[in-house]
């Protein structure tokens, strides 16, 4: 950020005279705090990866979780203030409800993302409120729409991806996506990369402790989004805990 | 029904009808009489029941007239919301489910018995049965309205699955022909309309002149 | 209005966000459900019997596949029982409509126990006890739900069966019937399943409905010979079907 914000900071209704509105950069840091969150689309499903960093050992190895489903076809992860985020995830949920009950069918993941980002950027508009601190990424798939995915930052705008990173190491995780041919990735090659790069880009010295979490939403899965079963987490955190060796080993030489 | 003839003083009017709708490969065919009675008069004898919802969801009224308007207005102007915030053209599923939940939800006021029918992308030609309760259900091939009672065993005997487009039209003008035959509140015209991925074609057929001068049906064709 | 989720009928647009209205608290709100002074009203798309019962290791329940207009036999291909899920199973007569209304709130439950991930189903007793509410709570308004719905399942690996119709009367047996199956199905069950002599296992009670749909086509005017048998037990829950009735008409040549 070039600039503190001389006094335009502190509403989320006012622009600074340069036009920003501070309350939404300062929503961004909150999120580049978090740990790190990927989402990679592949040829016939998506896997979402979080570096879930634990800032205890006396908590519960499965709370705080970051990963939620909307629906059964719908994922939902979450970087930056887990408070804020629990909040989307009840009005996903809701707007999830509220599109079936009327049109009785599933909420197409196009029309859950653009109610998501108006909601989010609502947030944006009025003094009395602050704005989301999170950036989420949605994710579904079906055999008529394919793997489908969003990432919705906290300015309440949002881009359709075939690949995406956000949180503390979200510039190291884009460049080794970008190596990637997502297009033509299977399940399975999708898990493992994604284990990779989880463990690649956590900074063990800052942050000790950390879980990854894995969910997929994809043809194998029926196209319901679920954490993804412990035999395909093995995969992924032998890939991630091999490629994070052969990287120290590197750095030996 | 008073003896006097005269209940078109007090009756409501209502589309006492026969109205159809049946799935080919590709698309579906609705068919419709023209006839709204107020009681034993005829208050228009050429109605159309065939009600545009989006460019290729249509629905068929039958019922009251008032309420049949009403609900039909309200889905076409919350189908037309739905295509602007999508972007993309509604679901007959969605069309269909929407006037459920209003032929539901007021089922103690309305008297509405609605077929509606179209072509998607998702799931091509489409029909669906919306009862005077309030239910909803799919169906290759339905019948509504009072006419209909008279031609159950015609539909059962003659329709089959997989007919052609031009095989359908020709089933759904004869049913509706037959009904509009024996049933008093059905009458007029048919009208047809064919909706396919490319839009909607209508035609107006003519029923064959009463007493029948010789047996072959002879139908006059005019397109709308 | 039941699941924690407001049920009434609200205006067209309620979606997107709506600027203001996010300085208020959620559910605040005090507006009060439409339906209070609806009338009683009839049933008009109508399901006739359901049977079901126990056996030795779950249940088992069986309906027509057909939805009456009046006495008009209208729709002959629709599903009457259904699976819930691993552990709970329905069959429905009576008002279809009301039904799939209140279908939609219990596949609503079952997303949400998707949702939540916590390893806990929706099982078949509470699923009894909430319709319990919700049915009593609606007649209370004067807005029945016409609808008969036995809900059949493994408690904690228990089999369970209980009915409740549309008043909100509700008990639990080993053997339920509704409609017509109430008076010429429930006389067969019994017999078979107070037999000492031999235990109904899945097999004898599959055989068991059978027999049943096919005395209910005979003496019920507005059935079916088409049918479909939920049953749930250690190996989960499924329905099948549709199976046809094995009629015999026989003795017609010796009348």
């Amino acid at each position: 950020m070039s600039s503190i914000g001389t006094g335009y900071d502190l509403s989320a209704s006012q622009f600074s005279p340069d036009g920003r509105v501070f309350q939404i950069d300062y929503a961004g840091k909150a999120v580049e705090q978090s740990g790190t969150l990927i989402g990679l689309r592949g040829k016939n499903g998506v896997v979402l990866a979080v570096e879930k960093i634990v800032r205890s050992p006396l908590y519960e190895e499965d709370s705080g979780s970051r990963i939620y489903s909307v629906d059964k076809h719908i994922g939902i992860a979450i970087a930056g203030l887990l408070a804020d985020g629990r909040q989307i995830v009840e009005t996903a949920r809701k707007e999830a409800l509220n599109y079936k009950q009327q049109f009785d069918r599933p909420i197409p993941i196009k029309v859950l993302n653009d109610r998501i980002s108006s909601f989010i950027h609502a947030y944006t508009l009025y003094s009395a409120v602050r704005p989301f601190g999170v950036s989420v990424i949605l994710a579904s798939y079906s055999p008529e729409t394919g793997p489908q995915m969003y990432m919705i930052e906290p300015s309440g705008s949002s881009y359709g991806y075939s690949g995406c990173a956000t949180g503390k190491a979200k510039q190291a995780a884009k460049t080794e996506i970008e190596k990637l041919k997502l297009a033509d990735m299977d399940i399975e090659e999708l898990i493992t990369q994604a284990g990779k790069i989880i463990y690649q880009v956590h900074d063990e010295l800052k942050d000790k402790l950390f879980k990854m979490e894995l969910s997929w939403v994809c043809e194998l899965s029926d196209g319901l989004h679920q954490i993804v079963p412990d035999e395909w987490y093995k995969k992924a955190y032998t890939a991630g805990v091999e490629s994070k060796r052969d990287d120290d080993s590197d750095n030996d030489i | 029904m008073e003896m006097s003839g005269n209940d078109w003083m007090t009756a409501k009017h209502s589309t006492g009808t026969t109205i159809m709708a049946v799935e080919f490969d590709g698309g579906v065919v609705i068919g419709a009489d023209s006839r709204t009675s107020t009681g034993s008069y005829i208050a228009s004898r050429l109605t159309d029941k065939l009600y545009q919802v989006t460019d290729k969801i249509y629905c068929c009224r039958s019922g009251s007239a008032a309420d049949t308007q009403a609900i039909a207005d309200i889905v076409r102007y919350s189908m037309n919301y739905h295509e602007n915030q999508t972007g993309c053209e509604p679901l007959v599923a969605e069309a269909a489910s929407e006037f459920r939940n209003y032929c539901y939800n007021y089922r103690s006021s309305l008297m509405a018995g609605i077929i509606v029918a179209g072509w998607d992308k998702e799931n091509g030609g489409q029909v669906y049965s919306v009862p005077l309760g309030g239910m909803l259900i799919r169906q290759n091939c339905t019948i509504g309205g009072s006419g209909s009672a008279y031609v159950y065993g015609f539909v059962k005997e003659f329709y089959r699955e997989r007919m052609a487009k031009d095989e359908c039209v020709e089933f759904v003008k004869k049913t509706v022909l037959h009904a509009m035959y024996h049933d008093g509140s059905s009458g007029g015209v048919v009208r047809i309309a064919v909706i396919t991925k490319d839009g909607v074609e209508r035609n107006v057929y003519f029923a064959p002149p009463e007493p029948l001068p010789n047996v072959s049906p002879v139908v006059r064709m005019v397109s709308a | 209005m039941f699941g924690g989720f407001d049920n009434s009928y609200s205006p067209m647009w309620h979606n997107g966000p709506k600027p203001g209205a996010f300085y208020n608290f959620p559910a605040t709100s005090t507006s009060s459900p439409k339906d209070e002074k609806q009338r009683d009203s009839q049933p008009i798309t109508t399901g006739s019997s359901v049977i079901a019962f126990k056996y030795d290791t779950g249940v088992v329940i069986s309906a027509d596949t057909l939805i009456s207009y009046g006495k008009l036999l209208r729709y002959r291909n629709v599903d009457r029982v259904f699976k819930v899920n691993d552990h709970t199973i329905i069959g429905v007569g009576g008002e279809y409509a009301d039904f799939q209304f209140i279908k939609k709130y219990i596949d609503q439950k079952v997303t949400e126990d998707y949702c939540y991930d916590d390893n806990l189903q929706l099982k078949p007793k509470s699923l009894f006890n909430w319709l319990t509410r919700v049915l009593y709570n609606k007649r209370c308004r004067f807005a029945p739900l016409w609808i008969d719905i036995v809900i059949g399942g493994l408690q904690d690996g228990v089999p369970f069966l209980g009915h409740v119709d549309h008043r909100g009367r509700a008990y639990e047996d080993a053997a339920i019937a509704t409609g017509y199956g109430k008076h010429l199905a429930l006389p067969l069950i019994r017999e078979k399943i107070e037999n000492q002599t031999e235990t109904l296992n899945a097999e004898r009670a599959v055989e068991l409905s059978k027999s049943c749909m096919e005395v209910l086509f005979y003496r019920d005017c507005q059935s079916y010979p088409q049918y479909k048998i939920a049953t749930c037990d250690g190996q989960g829950a499924r329905v099948d079907g549709p199976i046809n009735v094995a009629q015999n008409w026989e003795q017609a040549l010796n009348v």
